[in-house]
């Protein structure tokens, strides 16, 4: 027969495993939901849904009836609800902060706040009847990193007991990763409205720069009364063959670039020279030939935001054949860029009134550049050339580029267009000397 | 999830049954709060709320459910659960869900 005593020690042991199994399932709830708004915090959804999760997770760890989400403004001193559950349309969307409140919440740092226990801080004197009514019991600023991020508002638990130490513990341990997850988001618009600013910022200089680049082309131009406009239109029709090429966006600015700056060493060449109405002679013609080498050694101390505009510069007139100047530099030994100002400057050489000479017929300029093709000129820069022409007078193009910058009468010259697709069919994409020296390696 | 037609009792008692997914998760959960708002809008004072085939409810669906009674019991209705599993009834009774609403098992 059992003793009384047995009884009640069975009874205890009894009591004491259920109390086991409940703290146990409790665990189990709580971690589950810890590891849940981990989870959702991580992941990249989107921010306000991941607070209204985060809320849910939160509220049902514990069994809270009801509560917010706020994410401070440290400019407007505002707390601004971003997710409220059961907290009714009379709870307010922004809630003010004083300095008072701001520097003990600094100081408490993350811990929960018993609303009945904080009357003592103008913020819970101000809000306090809005608390009341709306049941909330316990408050969480969210310090992270040492700033006020946001705050957590909490209603009465489900079961009607108060909030104890281990529950306090839960909501910090969560509102650690919900304040984790809103310092994230104000990092992020800050560093997105900086890049804003800064893109506007570089706009703006992009645009000075485009401007001073114009007024230098200007500037160069306004020395050689033939020759006006010469420089912003081997800019353009540079920016015609980079855009041929494929070229990307930049690419192509920074040709145009090349092409509007091409001549700045013209500016110390002496204006009777360049201005000369006759073939000048050996010496001035000397003289005129120091501009690429000049025009370098202004433009290489700039900091150009496109590579290779003092290059350019430099090379510009130097030939595949190596007979071209300053260096008769050979093909690949050619920066590219200066092979497509090259072609630009040329054509626009041949297409403009000179003192001595008349601007040549389309067809003649063409037939020219194509026999040219691999020996002053590359083919392929030649080919996007042509391609650039072809597509404008075949309607492909909206904007009529070469019409503006030669005049109409000269892009409906007779045949041109049958021409220049012959050139074009006719053409290698490389040049006959690369393709040498690929044979000679070989 | 489903819900079964609006009976009307003889005490004048207009309940809908709504039939909750084996997950009682965000998205189910989701579901389920609609339709509860949309029944009550009808004028049903009484949601039953079938958990038979509803395994598992997570915190999300906790949280979701309170406030389906906190939404019921500022319209004047109530809401029931009904067969429940053993494991979610230990939930509910853990978290004081039970407090708020009755849970009810036939078998």
């Amino acid at each position: 027969m059992p003793h009384d005593n047995d009884l009640k020690i069975e009874d205890f042991h009894i009591a004491n495993l259920k109390g086991l199994a409940e703290k146990r399932s409790k665990l189990v709830h709580t971690f589950g939901a810890l590891a849940e708004l981990g989870h959702e915090v991580a992941s990249r959804s989107n921010f306000q849904e991941t607070i209204r999760t985060s809320l849910h997770l939160i509220l049902g760890s514990l069994g809270i009836m009801r509560g917010g989400v706020a994410r401070y403004s440290r400019f407007e001193h505002e707390l601004n609800m971003l997710a409220v559950r059961g907290l009714g349309d009379s709870f307010p969307l922004s809630l003010e902060l004083c300095y008072e409140d701001e520097r003990q919440f600094l100081t408490n740092g993350l811990a929960a706040i018993e609303v009945s226990q904080a009357a003592v801080l103008p913020f819970f004197q101000v809000y306090g009847r809005t608390f009341d009514d709306t049941r909330l019991e316990l408050f969480l600023p969210l310090v992270i990193r040492d700033e006020t991020v946001g705050a957590i508002f909490l209603g009465e638990k489900a079961t009607g007991e108060p909030y104890t130490t281990y529950d306090k513990e839960i909501v910090c341990a969560m509102g650690r990763h919900i304040g984790s997850a809103i310092a994230q988001r104000n990092l992020l618009s800050e560093i997105e409205c900086r890049s804003d600013e800064n893109r506007k910022l570089y706009d703006d200089l992009k645009m000075t720069y485009a401007d001073t680049v114009k007024a230098f082309a200007a500037a160069i131009d306004c020395k050689d009364k033939y020759t006006e406009g010469h420089s912003v239109r081997v800019g353009k029709y540079s920016e015609i063959i980079g855009q041929e090429l494929g070229w990307n966006a930049e690419e192509v600015e920074g040709a145009a670039v090349a092409g509007y700056l091409h001549d700045v060493g013209k500016l110390t060449v002496e204006r009777k020279i360049i201005n000369a109405p006759y073939r000048i002679n050996a010496k001035e013609s000397a003289e005129l030939n120091k501009h690429p080498a000049v025009g370098f050694e202004i433009l290489a101390p700039i900091h150009h935001p496109y590579a290779d505009v003092p290059l350019a510069a430099k090379y510009h007139h130097e030939r595949l054949d190596g007979h071209g100047y300053p260096d008769g530099l050979y093909d690949r030994q050619i920066p590219y860029i200066a092979k497509v100002v090259n072609l630009a400057d040329s054509f626009d050489a041949m297409t403009t009134d000179r003192p001595y000479r008349r601007r040549r017929p389309a067809n003649e300029v063409f037939e020219d550049l194509q026999r040219n093709a691999g020996k002053q000129f590359a083919p392929e820069i030649v080919s996007a050339f042509f391609r650039g022409i072809l597509n404008e007078l075949n309607g492909e193009t909206k904007e009529k580029k070469f019409r503006k910058l030669l005049g109409r009468e000269y892009m409906e010259a007779e045949g041109l267009a049958v021409s220049l697709r012959n050139s074009l069919n006719a053409m290698t994409p490389t040049s006959n000397l690369t393709m040498i020296s690929t044979a000679r390696s070989a | 999830m489903s819900t079964e037609a609006v009976s009307l009792s003889p005490a004048g008692v207009k309940t809908a049954v709504v039939y909750a997914d084996d997950y009682l998760n965000k998205l189910t959960g989701e579901k389920i709060e609609r339709e509860c708002k949309l029944r009550l809008e009808e004028g049903c004072t009484e949601l039953v709320v079938d958990l038979s085939q509803t395994e598992i409810v997570n915190s999300i669906g906790v949280s979701i459910l309170l406030g389906v009674i906190d939404v019921a019991s500022n319209a004047g209705a109530k809401v029931v659960f009904s067969e429940v599993n053993e494991n979610t009834v230990e939930l509910f009774e853990m978290l004081g869900v039970n407090r708020h609403a009755a849970i009810v098992n036939r078998g």
